[in-house]
């Protein structure tokens, strides 16, 4: 043995050493990182499964017109026919679940006015009224039907 | 013996590959075998969503905002939108500066502002604009952020350490850290109604249609006519993000 050899040893602990932290690095790594990582891109694929996951609150259309056909029905010769059902009707994916859930109520005039309502921004098609000059006092519904609110209908 | 120099080399690269080999070997045995894909009837690799939005149609009644809050859960308080219509008015002798504004988000519509024939007022719906190329995925230090298949930006919220960066960075200013997990949050575009098959609820509750969901990989979604034939604009164009909200109609005002 000669000191060149004693130098030389002192490395050889330095290397294992390193080895040692490499090889915690690597388990450490192994167990934290999802094994799915980076299959698509530098993200957890499994991100978009936790998303997707999410409760719904709206139905859908299609859903109510399984059991309310005849109010679909009602509404197809008025320009309404374009609307969903929860625009006015709001969430209804439990009542659609679980029909004994009563609906909310639409709330009338207001819900009306959101849209018919004048209004210098609204584009010049939109058919809209000053509700004042429109119906003095009376409620909208006194005279339209929400569902079908022409009034030259038969 | 003398070491030299060649010795000492020698050694420390085996040294050096050996241990970097073990580790190799080591994380692939931990991985294990590659889990197996969740066989589903939604496939990311068969869509690539955007959304058409006709400026000419909307009538600013916050029907998008409203549902977009209740169907995502966004805290309900302003300040906090995955949506949000803004009114810009243009007066003609400013042209280059239209006045904009949005009170709460246009959540409950807009009351009477501008008087009739002083200029041209018009709403427009803003959301998050599922770029292609987008600077808020760009940006995250941890993975948490990204793009999928089909063209969906979404937030992993396991992984985001709420540092704001992709706040900064989207120049949309789509981005919120919802206060509740001190994560960042975005629109989803509604991914969990578009994988079973429903189209997101600001387009479900919009009376005029003004909201439309377009599938750009399904040849027969209409979205790819009403793309050729009308006049398309996207948002800050010059930044190309690739972003894929595409306006029908928008003024060149509309920042």
């Amino acid at each position: 043995m000669n000191r060149s050899f004693k130098d030389f040893e002192h490395l050889i602990r330095l290397a294992a050493l390193f080895a040692c932290g490499l090889l915690l690095f690597t388990v450490v790594r192994a167990e934290y990182v999802p094994k799915d990582f980076g299959k698509y891109g530098h993200y957890r694929p499994g991100a978009m499964a936790d998303v997707a996951a999410r409760p719904m609150t709206y139905a859908g259309r299609a859903r109510c017109t399984e059991c309310h056909e005849d109010t679909v029905d009602e509404m197809l010769p008025a320009k309404h026919k374009v609307i969903s059902c929860e625009t006015c009707h709001g969430p209804l994916l439990k009542h659609a679940d679980d029909p004994e859930v009563a609906p909310l109520k639409a709330d009338g005039q207001a819900l009306c006015l959101r849209c018919h309502a004048a209004n210098t921004g609204k584009p010049s098609h939109q058919p809209t009224v000053v509700a004042k000059d429109h119906s003095d006092e009376d409620t909208c519904t006194a005279c339209h039907k929400p569902h079908d609110p022409r009034m030259d209908q038969e | 013996m003398e070491t030299t120099r060649r010795d000492f080399l020698m050694v420390g690269t085996k040294l050096l590959v050996m241990t970097a080999a073990t580790a190799a070997a080591l994380e692939h045995v931990l991985a294990g075998a590659p889990e197996a894909a969740a066989a589903g009837p939604y496939n990311t690799a068969e869509h690539w969503w955007a959304m058409l939005i006709d400026v000419e149609k909307c009538i600013g009644g916050g029907h998008c905002v409203r549902a977009c809050k209740t169907e995502n859960n966004v805290v309900d308080e302003p300040m906090y939108f995955r949506t949000w219509v803004e009114r810009y008015h243009i007066n003609m002798s400013d042209p280059d500066h239209p006045i904009v504004d949005s009170p709460n988000g246009g959540i409950n519509g807009f009351s009477e502002k501008y008087a009739d024939g002083d200029g041209k007022t018009f709403f427009v719906p803003k959301m998050c604009n599922h770029c292609a190329d987008s600077p808020c995925t760009q940006v995250c230090p941890v993975g948490a952020t990204f793009r999928t298949n089909d063209g969906v930006v979404l937030v992993d919220k396991d992984y985001c350490v709420g540092c704001r960066y992709c706040v900064q960075a989207c120049p949309y200013g789509c981005r919120y850290l919802d206060p509740r997990t001190h994560t960042a949050d975005k629109c989803t575009l509604c991914y969990h109604r578009l994988t079973k098959g429903l189209v997101p609820a600001c387009v479900e509750v919009c009376p005029t249609g003004a909201r439309q969901i377009a599938d750009l990989k399904n040849p027969n979604d209409p979205a790819h006519e009403y793309l050729r034939t009308h006049k398309i604009q996207v948002l800050k164009p010059q930044m190309a993000t690739g972003a894929k909200v595409y306006y029908n109609g928008l003024d060149g005002a509309v920042r």
